[in-house]
């Protein structure tokens, strides 16, 4: 009795590249061939590189890589500042560089041939190593050094079928075409699996995109995705997750100021909630920040300070002069300040590094100030886009985020696309505001909106002074009873 | 070119394919017509030693090399054009009617 086939989807191979099999719903298809096309430069032989590597080194599975274009040396050399160590990968016999050189020059052709050659030094590499993963960069190549491109094509189609017969899995790079995927419509013949990378530069910034062009027997992402190159390799950032599953708790934390944590119903803030400040320059928003930081301090969980604007001694010397000290938690590394211009990166760069380093400390707290910096170096979609990104990353590790936004002058903060972008994905808005009254510079704090619990609705003034934040009246709105 | 140069031909193949037949058969013939007694075939069998494809930067089948005289040339295909087999190797064909 035949057993009842259960519905699923195609097997994968992890394609090693962080992002990317979640782009990819698991990975490669296993045992078949892959075509990644682009232009030149665009990191199609690192891609193909990088997934024969971490296919070796975290799966065991050898792989070949047969090059058409550059030589063992080249890319040896090549990648070996993402510390690929291909050297000693051919050394364990887990890896197998086979450079296919045409020399036009040396040769003639006359009467007929097939590509054999290849098909035989190709097998006898998978064979010789045990190899479950191959690299073909770029076949195309042969275009250029073979003169009968009738019995190339032939040939090509007939090697795609025979990498499908020996059931290794292929990645094929091409170069891409004018009208067509790649130059010589190599997409006719890979009919799996086809990836686009793209490498663009708008306002002098430049991004790389991938995208999945077809993935046959498999649901995919489809939109275009930026990835970067970096000294870790390829990582692909999917835009969104697709769902919104993130856990939420009841659990509520001081905003380390206490007439602030008055002016909410369960007197402080939701753990792992998103507050966005937004104000006017010098509206006390970066101290606000030093309170929320000091407050996860206190509590002994980790906070990682994005600071665009301030280097970490001026933030530090600034906070402690309204009595907000951090220096000790820097010292005892409970909060770490990283401090860059936000114009020194794109944005995809950026919000890589926030992953990073959100992965390496582990944060409890995560402050951004200002988010709205970010803003000069993307257009107004990309920033949307990497900030929900953004939250998404925090909500899902139930991290406390606060961002702080610069606004301007006179009432088009609700236009601001910064705090259009971050108003509705944070949990709580705090605004903050300078008012001149006789004279007289008045502060005020407004809690605009705070998710799931009633807030203080009036404006609230306060002062800064040595000791720091201090409202001139004492405002607080009724605790809810019974929590 | 020195009367006592030798020639050292490689025919690769892969198998016993019609083609690869048809290579050997005209290459030999070539050689016995234009370069008696002063050549070598050495016929590889990639499916007996594939790992000898890489070497000599064999992609195509039949490929013949011409190890010596340097520099290394190449003819992939059945050799079925004897003027551009012979140009191709650089040896001045023996003119039949000088032969005669």
């Amino acid at each position: 009795m035949p057993k009842i086939q259960q519905k699923s989807s195609i097997p994968k191979t992890k394609t090693g590249i962080s992002g990317l099999d979640e782009i990819c719903g698991g990975g490669f298809p296993k045992g078949r061939p892959t075509l990644i096309c682009g232009s030149a430069g665009c990191g199609k032989t690192l891609l193909a590189t990088q997934f024969l590597v971490k296919g070796i080194t975290e799966r065991n599975e050898p792989g070949v890589f047969m090059s058409f274009e550059e030589s063992m040396d080249d890319l040896t050399q090549n990648v070996s500042s993402l510390g690929f160590d291909l050297d000693k990968l051919i050394r364990e016999k887990k890896l197998k560089i086979d450079q296919v050189r045409v020399e036009k020059s040396e040769i003639e052709e006359t009467g007929e041939y097939d590509l054999e050659g290849i098909f035989i030094r190709l097998n006898y590499a998978i064979d010789s190593i045990g190899a479950k993963n191959v690299v073909l960069d770029t076949i195309e190549s042969l275009f250029s050094g073979i003169e009968n491109t009738a019995v190339l094509r032939s040939e090509i189609h007939r090697l795609f079928q025979w990498l499908k017969k020996k059931g290794v899995t292929a990645i094929i790079t091409g170069e891409r075409g004018e009208s067509s995927l790649t130059r010589q419509g190599l997409e006719e013949y890979v009919s799996d699996c086809v990836i686009l990378l793209d490498f663009r530069v708008i306002d002098q910034i430049a991004t790389r995109r991938l995208r999945i062009v077809k993935y046959r027997g498999s649901t995919h992402g489809t939109n275009e995705y930026p990835f970067l190159i970096d000294e870790y390799g390829i990582s692909v950032i999917p835009i969104t997750s697709l769902k919104l599953e993130h856990k939420s708790t009841d659990e509520i934390l001081s905003t380390g100021l206490p007439a602030l944590d008055n002016l909410f119903a369960k007197r402080g803030l939701f753990r792992g909630g998103s507050t966005l400040v937004t104000g006017t320059a010098g509206t006390a928003k970066t101290i606000i920040g030093g309170y929320f930081a000091q407050s996860s301090c206190r509590r002994k969980e980790p906070v990682l300070y994005f600071s665009f604007e301030e280097s970490p001694d001026q933030l530090l010397r600034n906070l402690l002069s309204v009595n907000i000290n951090l220096k000790p938690y820097v010292k005892s590394k409970l909060l770490t300040i990283h401090a860059s211009r936000p114009s020194l990166q794109g944005l995809e760069m950026h919000l890589l590094l926030l992953h990073r380093l959100i992965g390496q400390h582990q944060p409890k707290t995560v402050i951004i100030d200002p988010i709205s910096s970010l803003i000069s170096i993307g257009s107004n979609s990309e920033v949307r886009a990497m900030l929900v990104r953004l939250m998404d990353l925090l909500k899902g590790n139930q991290i406390n985020a606060l961002f702080t936004s610069l606004t301007h002058q006179e009432k088009d903060e609700f236009k601001d696309a910064t705090v259009d972008a971050v108003s509705s994905l944070a949990d709580t808005w705090i605004n903050m505001s300078n008012e001149d009254v006789n004279g007289l510079r008045v502060r005020n704090l407004l809690v605009y909106k705070s998710r799931g619990m009633g807030h203080f609705n009036n404006s609230c003034s306060f002062k800064i002074t040595d000791k720091g934040i201090s409202f001139l009246s004492a405002n607080s709105i009724q605790p809810v009873s019974g929590s | 070119m020195a009367k006592n140069q030798r020639w050292e031909l490689r025919l690769y193949v892969a198998g016993q394919t019609p083609k690869s037949v048809l290579a050997l058969k005209n290459i030999t013939r070539y050689c016995r017509e234009n370069l008696e007694g002063k050549y070598s075939i050495e016929v590889i069998d990639l499916l007996v030693r594939p790992q000898l494809a890489e070497g000599d930067q064999i992609f195509a089948i039949p490929t013949l090399v011409r190890k010596i005289p340097e520099p290394i040339r190449k003819i992939i295909g059945d050799l079925s054009n004897e003027e551009r087999v012979l140009v191709g190797l650089n040896i001045r064909p023996v003119s039949p009617k000088i032969k005669a």
